[in-house]
């Protein structure tokens, strides 16, 4: 291995740019373009399909059962990207999102993996104690819950479908989704009313 | 009691292992930086043009040495495994690099 | 094809031992017993892709595993991972 890949990491991202620019593999207006659009992609756009899951038990079915297509059926570009599975929080089972290896991430759906997701904290400890991982958020469970943990090991990308909060009777799509996080469709937090 | 502590397991496979059971977690967000986002969507680039998948990414950032892994933040493992596989594959020298990194 | 509900074990198989390699079949299922959830689809070898070799499509389960048998002081009630057929012999 190069003593090259140890050069700092600032100056090796403008080398390579400079290589890749200069070949005409990656071009500054690519790299714009590319940040354009992974700019696009958010949470928000998972909490609009948690939200037409609480409110529409066919979506809510698709959802469960194909979650790329339920998100392109909603207008959120799926192309090209890995299938995505959705994991339905219950009144027994509440499920949580974690990538032991790396950091596999539902990015089409909800946007950049925050900074705790791709820490050693999060990656060692979430499978072996969630709980104790919850209470980083100050997560605490109704007693006998049991927590799935699924860890992102392959192609799919996972998302939690979590449970709609008590009190929000007749709120429509709009005012459901500005309720859910990234936090509680990954399972470290569960929507609440503010 | 030993636990995993035996297993051959590679460095980035950290899923239950008790030495890093006692890290807190940051929970706070933190403003991706110019560098993250340019990195990021290099790695898109390279991907659509099948010039690095994102799995010879991974193996990229796996072969860094463990201090490193551990010390460099998440996008600073990429762009040191994105150098990493352009030079596996011949798509830049050694010398291009070295070039590249002087007149930067 | 595994069937769900088919108990399965875990290769308790160490390639890292063996020279670079690119494993996603996480260090604390190997020889670990679990059963299978369901077929998620077929996709290509990571192992393979990960160095730009050809890489043969395999069949990917979810597989679901008791913590407490890893683990004596698990605290999930289950734990799910995606694993491709090569890993996993039937019992």
């Amino acid at each position: 291995m190069t003593a090259l890949l140890e050069a700092d990491s600032d100056h090796l991202l403008a080398a390579i740019r400079l290589l890749l620019a200069e070949k005409q593999i990656a071009t500054d207006d690519e790299i714009t373009l590319a940040r354009e659009r992974t700019d696009k992609a958010s949470p928000a756009q998972g909490a609009r399909m948690v939200a037409r899951a609480w409110l529409d038990p066919a979506f809510r079915a698709l959802m469960l059962e194909d979650g790329a297509k339920a998100a392109d059926s909603l207008g959120i570009p799926m192309l090209g990207l890995p299938p995505l599975g959705v994991l339905e929080n219950t009144e027994t089972t509440h499920n949580l999102v974690v990538c032991t290896l790396c950091s596999c991430y539902p990015r089409g759906v909800l946007g950049y993996p925050p900074f705790w997701f791709k820490s050693v904290g999060y990656r060692a400890r979430a499978i072996r104690d969630p709980a104790g991982v919850l209470a980083e958020w100050n997560t605490v469970l109704p007693a006998g819950t049991a927590i799935r943990v699924v860890d992102s090991t392959a192609d799919y990308r996972w998302m939690v479908l979590p449970r709609r909060p008590a009190g929000t009777d007749g709120w429509d799509e709009a005012r459901l989704a500005s309720l859910v996080s990234a936090e509680d469709m990954i399972g470290v937090t569960v929507p609440a009313l503010p | 009691m030993s636990e995993m502590s035996e297993t051959p397991r590679a460095m980035h496979d950290i899923g239950g292992v008790p030495r890093f059971l006692c890290e807190g977690i940051d929970t706070e967000p933190h403003t991706l930086t110019e560098f993250d986002r340019t990195v990021d969507a290099l790695r898109q680039i390279l991907g659509g043009k099948k010039v690095m998948s994102v799995d010879e990414l991974r193996r990229g950032i796996e072969a860094i040495p463990e201090a490193e892994y551990l010390r460099l933040s998440y996008y600073q493992r990429w762009i040191r495994s994105i150098a990493d596989n352009l030079l596996a594959r011949g798509v830049i020298t050694e010398a291009e690099l070295q070039a590249a990194l002087a007149r930067c | 094809m595994l069937e769900a509900g088919t108990a399965v074990r875990v290769r308790d198989d160490w390639p890292e031992t063996r020279g670079p390699c690119h494993i996603r079949t996480p260090h604390y299922l190997r020889g670990h017993t679990g059963t299978v959830i369901r077929h998620l689809g077929n996709f290509r070898n990571p192992e393979d892709l990960a160095f730009a070799r050809p890489a043969a499509t395999l069949p990917l389960y979810h597989v679901a595993f008791a913590p407490n048998s890893i683990w004596p002081d698990a605290g999930a009630a289950e734990l799910v991972v995606e694993l491709f057929e090569p890993w996993l012999e039937p019992l």
